[in-house]
């Protein structure tokens, strides 16, 4: 719209900061949009993470049936071609049906939701619990280092996909079994969470013991400033630019480690599918002909890490001071 | 120095422990192993003699202290599924899980720090932004995805590398290797590179991340400005600092390659311990079970010594006795 | 004659096929799982038996059609005694490491195989004394008269005495008591294969027993086994497809039509001695999984029928299974001595009348319940669970499904936690007497193990006990057909369908699948 004044403005910086200028005025000023801007890749798989999201988020709308729905199914549906119509049951498909008559397109929509769902809650559970162990451990030291250290390494030796078998053991064990599958999701997302905090905490530990020996920390001691104000305020944004990739890796990350987990057999359950599930059930027909059970979900796994991939890779060399 | 690694090690003694205490409690969850072991003609008062010649009918730290005790003296127990020793089965495919981690973290690393260096010293080029894009698609597919594929294009439709299993092996001091023979190097191509690729990736986006934020310090422009030719500030400066990070996340990787070999192997058929692990936990063999995890925690607690030991010859601002 | 054969068909093989004239004769074949032990009394379990059965011999086996035939023994005859058979056994058989084949071999054999630690006991549970007559004669002594002792033999090995005494293995490996005996290792059969070398999971040689004594009565044309347990179906057929395997076991329904369809390639199929069909908790006053307060809606036969009707059997078969199924409407594979084609038949699939049985019953608005299904165990159990699931759902029962890895499942019906689950049944005997001992008897000690329906009826149980020491077979049959017809008229299970079983091999083989999936590459041919 009228971009173009607000660019004009922004050449003279004095002016803009003289009226008191929105948030709106502030983020089309900024180098962030300046560079969003000029790099057609970032548009296109910001673009594409944004209509992914949407397309997940309204999956009810959009989707032509309603998968989930056993009562709804007809077992006649099954293994539909995509672009055709059913021969028994006279029903179209766009994108062809699976095993159980589902059609394809809508467990695709419905099942990035739950692989979005999954990915987005594990990695923040992750990163708040990886950044604050990490900063205490590397700054503070001394016992409470060691113990977390220790914890640290419980936890790495049991590798993310042992730590899911556990969890979704125990959790099988003890839900009640008409709870299992809302809960089966959530014990997902602790476990995938759980197996990614050691990740932040020990690049920030790293970090931060790097940092802490550094003059302008050692500065802010002598002036009085209290632990956490040097950890939250002035450590940790010198660590941003490694969580962020760690970030955005463990998103990425996250929502493949799902699908991983389907393949051991502990991922969401195949009446509530992630995309994950749907990749592991279509593997089977990689050798038989039916393509698009297995071809459609990876391609929208595909393009929803990558996606996320790319925006990161950005967002990380914008967002690092020193890179500037 | 000394002090500090024993008390590392005796800290490590207590992480195995723990691995050990928390592994018992899960097995409870995983099924009943004497449903296995039984064929479907026995009968209800076999099943109740067997679990309890098992000892699986005491309380779980009875089971775990009976089973500590024994693991000090070397003793870990009969494979419920092999009915060998633990020890010897694990001992027996541990080379091939090992040789094929190895040669993935080659594969990652060597391929990971060489196209890391170049996509950060042509930042904007086209073939490095290609690099940077193309090999984000590696890693965002799951493992098994990927090695389901590879078969698929290099067995099945090109027939270049076998699907499966290890090829010939040739014995060097009584190990079987399979990376001794073209034969069994042929089936570690498809396996190595399955396993490696997403540890590849991670590798050359922190060596990049790192040479960039390297690159823009002050005393690289000072050196620079000394007049240093450009491929000295970039190998003898640039790239010897971008280390730490480095090491830290690559010493954590070979440990997620040997949790990641349980897909790979699974999917390869690989007879190494990741797929000895998959079978026990399908028979709930809770003897292997429990041997497999202390072995990756005795991995683990290991690299974690070295990568500390590392970081103090890198970095000798970080000094033992410094808070 | 045989060896000329035998060397043109490797020659002619090595031109079509392309390759070498050395490997013609070796056999490499793949399935899903590998051998538990090579201690042949520890496990009994297919894959374990199927490995032994070409390196062991008992005194009788099934041939490729499962018919039972001669092995160790040449003839086998109830005494005057009616509790007693009596076994001829064959003379100038050697064990691989050269040591006479005598009655003293299936005395002792048998003795270890009855041991407590044995896993072929219960099998034999009937036997009271095996005893030497002579250097190659051998009576069999049972509790009672017991028709159907020679079913039971058929995966019972026959090991040396001296042997197995020099190395130590008397009793048969004891897992809970540290159990690594040399037996466990090594082998020594009187079968058509000696065991080369073995690294589980990995590969496990045999070579061609030229000293075998049916080495003239059999094809024996194989000269080489290399067995690979390959797990994942698709790594297996891909290995099939690829050229790297020649014979591969429990190829996945979907792989059919492309196996089928590959040059050089053939599919060999044969239906299965295994019936999969879901049992349902009838017996309790109350469910745990269930969304019925005080009452037990199983319990009701028309709900029990009305599920069995809504339950469409033709579309489980054409997509689930891609038509590699025989929908049934009884628990027993056609082998077996007691089926009938009335018995077989089963429900059509009406959904309004399965409706209106509900309404009858009282559960109109329907209700809920828990399925418990195993996921790595039977032929697409899950994919099955499902479809099921969905056609439930249709008449207003909304099924949660449960499925689990068979570790993990089977307890569940052992030990009575699930109020309605899936189970798959094979009978190794070939008679209805194992389906009822197990599946239909009230649960005691001794039977009803596998009985998780709560079903408990006297007059049943007594009949079933009657057949294990009827020596008239008419009677026998009748008593059979009488508690089939109870178990029909109760809707004591919801039968789905028999397995087919399917094997894919190089079009240069000539082999035919097994009704119990177990090869034996002694009958094994290849064509010219």
């Amino acid at each position: 719209m009228d971009i173009q004044t607000k660019k004009g403005a922004s050449a003279r910086p004095e002016f803009s900061e003289a009226a008191p200028a929105s948030t709106w005025q502030r983020w089309t000023q900024s180098d962030i949009w300046y560079s969003y801007k000029r790099s057609p890749v970032i548009i296109v798989s910001s673009l594409t993470f944004l209509a992914l999201v949407l397309g997940a988020v309204f999956s009810p709308l959009f989707s032509p049936y309603t998968p989930f729905d056993p009562a709804s199914l007809n077992l006649m549906n099954g293994f539909t071609k995509p672009l055709s119509t059913n021969a028994f049951t006279g029903d179209y498909f766009l994108l062809g049906t699976d095993d159980q008559g589902r059609d394809v397109l809508s467990t695709i929509l419905f099942g990035l939701r739950i692989s979005l769902f999954v990915g987005v809650i594990a990695v923040l559970f992750a990163m708040t619990l990886g950044v604050v162990l990490g900063l205490i451990s590397g700054y503070i030291g001394g016992w409470l280092d060691g113990v977390i250290m220790r914890i640290a390494d419980i936890q790495m030796t049991f590798p993310s996909i042992m730590v899911a078998m556990l969890l979704y053991g125990i959790g099988k064990g003890l839900i009640p079994p008409d709870l299992r599958d809302e809960m089966a999701i959530w014990v997902l997302i602790i476990s995938i969470g759980l197996s990614e905090w050691v990740q932040f905490a020990r690049t920030v530990r790293g970090a931060t013991m790097v940092e802490r020996e550094k003059e302008y920390v050692q500065a802010g001691h002598l002036i009085g400033l209290s632990r956490w104000s040097i950890m939250l305020r002035h450590i940790l944004p010198n660590v941003t630019g490694p969580i962020l990739v760690i970030a955005t890796i463990s998103l990425a990350l996250a929502i493949i480690a799902e699908a991983t987990l389907s393949f051991l057999g502990v991922g969401a359950p195949k009446t509530q599918p992630s995309l994950g599930t749907l990749i592991n059930v279509g593997r089977q027909y990689i050798l038989s002909g039916e393509w698009w059970i297995l071809l459609f979900p990876s391609l929208t796994l595909l393009a929803l890490a990558l996606s996320v991939n790319l925006f990161g890779d950005w967002l990380r060399d914008i967002l690092n001071p020193k890179l500037r | 120095m000394l002090a500090f690694i024993i008390r590392r090690l005796g800290q490590a003694l207590l992480v195995l422990m723990a691995v050990g205490f928390v592994s018992f409690s899960m097995f409870k969850f995983m099924g009943d192993p004497v449903e296995n072991m039984l064929g479907q003609e026995a009968t209800v008062a076999d099943r109740a003699e067997l679990e309890e010649r098992l000892g699986l009918n005491d309380p779980i730290i009875v089971q775990y202290l009976r089973y500590f005790q024994r693991a000090m003296s070397g003793d870990f127990g009969v494979s419920y599924r092999a009915g060998l020793p633990v020890g010897e089965v694990i001992l027996d495919r541990l080379p091939a899980t090992l040789e094929l981690a190895l040669l993935s973290a080659v594969f990652a690393i060597s391929l990971g720090f060489v196209l890391g260096v170049y996509t950060a010293i042509r930042r904007d080029g086209y073939l490095a932004n290609f690099i940077m894009t193309t090999s984000l698609i590696g890693v965002s597919l799951p493992t098994f995805l990927i090695g389901v594929f590879l078969i698929w294009a290099f067995s099945v439709n090109l027939g270049w590398l076998p699907s499966f299993g290890r090829g010939d092996t040739r014995s060097l001091f009584g190990v079987d290797l399979a990376i001794l023979t073209v034969d069994g190097l042929k089936s570690m191509i498809l396996p190595a590179v399955t396993l490696g690729l997403y540890q590849m990736t991670l590798i050359m986006r922190l060596v990049r991340s790192e040479m960039l934020e390297v690159l823009r310090t002050d005393y690289i422009r000072f050196a620079r400005a000394r007049g240093l030719s450009q491929r000295a500030i970039n190998f003898g400066h640039a790239m010897k600092n971008t280390l730490v990070p480095v090491i830290t996340v690559t010493g954590l990787q070979f440990g997620s390659i040997v949790a990641f070999a349980i897909i790979t192997e699974s999917v390869f058929q690989w007879p190494g311990v990741g797929l000895l692990f998959i079978n026990a936990v399908s028979f709930v063999d809770i003897p292997v079970m429990s041997a497999y995890l202390l072995l990756v925690g005795v991995i683990f607690v290991t690299i974690n010594l070295v990568v500390d030991l590392l970081y103090f010859a890198i970095d000798p601002r970080l000094s033992v006795s410094g808070k | 004659m045989k060896r000329t054969i035998l060397k043109m068909t490797a020659a002619s093989l090595a031109i079509c096929a392309g390759i070498s004239a050395v490997n013609a004769e070796t056999l490499r074949w793949a399935r899903a799982g590998d051998s538990l032990t090579l201690d042949p009394h520890a496990q009994n379990e297919g894959p374990t038996h199927t490995l032994a059965h070409q390196m062991y011999e008992g005194l009788l086996q099934r041939d490729m059609s499962a018919q039972i035939i001669p092995a160790l023994a040449t003839s086998w005859d109830p005494t005057d005694n009616p509790n007693v058979w009596e076994f001829k056994l064959r003379e100038g058989v050697k064990f691989h490491g050269g040591e006479d084949f005598t009655a003293d071999d299936v005395v002792f054999s048998f003795n270890r195989a009855m041991m407590p630690t044995s896993a072929m006991k219960e099998l034999l549970a009937s036997i009271k004394e095996v005893r030497k007559v002579d250097d190659f004669t051998v009576h069999i002594e049972t509790d009672g008269p017991n028709p159907l002792l020679p079913n039971n033999l058929t995966n019972l090995f026959v090991m040396d005495s001296d042997w197995t005494t020099a190395n130590g293995c008397e009793a048969p490996q004891d897992i809970a008591n540290g159990g690594d005996n040399p037996c466990v290792r090594a082998t020594n059969g009187t079968g058509a294969f000696v065991l080369e070398s073995r690294k589980q999971d990995a590969e496990t040689v045999l070579k061609r027993n030229d000293n075998y004594w049916g080495i003239d009565e059999f094809p024996m044309e194989v000269t080489e086994i290399i067995y690979t347990p390959i797990q994942e179906s698709a790594t297996r057929v891909a290995a099939l497809l690829s050229g790297e395997v020649d014979l591969i076991q429990d190829v996945p329904v979907q792989d059919l039509a492309r196996v089928a369809g590959t040059d050089g390639l053939q599919l060999a199929t044969a239906p299965q001695n295994r019936t999969i069909f879901f049992g349902m908790n009838l017996g309790a006053d109350d469910l745990t999984s269930d969304t019925v307060e005080g009452a037990n809606p199983l319990a009701d036969g028309r709900v029990r029928e009305a599920m069995n009707i809504a339950i469409n059997r033709d579309a489980i078969k054409k997509v689930v299974m891609r038509d590699q199924s025989a929908p049934t409407g009884v628990i027993m594979p056609p082998f077996v001595n007691g089926w009938t084609e009335a018995l077989d038949a089963y429900p059509d699939y009406d959904v309004a009348k399965a409706k209106a049985l509900m309404e009858e019953a009282g559960y109109g608005d329907g209700f809920g319940l828990t399925l418990n299904c195993p996921n790595d165990r039977y032929i697409n159990d899950e994919a099955i669970c499902q479809a099921a699931v969905g056609m439930f759902g249709q008449i207003g029962i909304t099924v949660n499904l449960d499925a689990k890895p068979k570790a993990q499942h089977f307890p569940l019906i052992t030990n009575r936690e699930t109020d309605f689950y899936m189970l798959g049944w094979g009978v190794p005997t070939f008679d209805s007497e194992y389906i009822f001992n197990f599946l239909v008897h009230t649960t005691t000690d001794k039977y009803g193990s596998w009985n998780g329906t709560g079903f408990s009826n006297a007059d049943v149980d007594a009949k079933i006990v009657s057949l294990a020491s009827e020596t008239d077979s008419e009677v026998r049959n009748d008593t059979i057909s009488q508690i089939w017809d109870t178990v029909k008229a109760e809707t004591l299970y919801l039968p789905i369908h028999n397995q087919v079983l399917n094997w894919g091999m190089t079009e240069t083989i000539d082999f035919a699948v097994q009704p119990e999936d177990q090869p034996h590459f002694k009958f094994l041919t290849f064509k010219n």
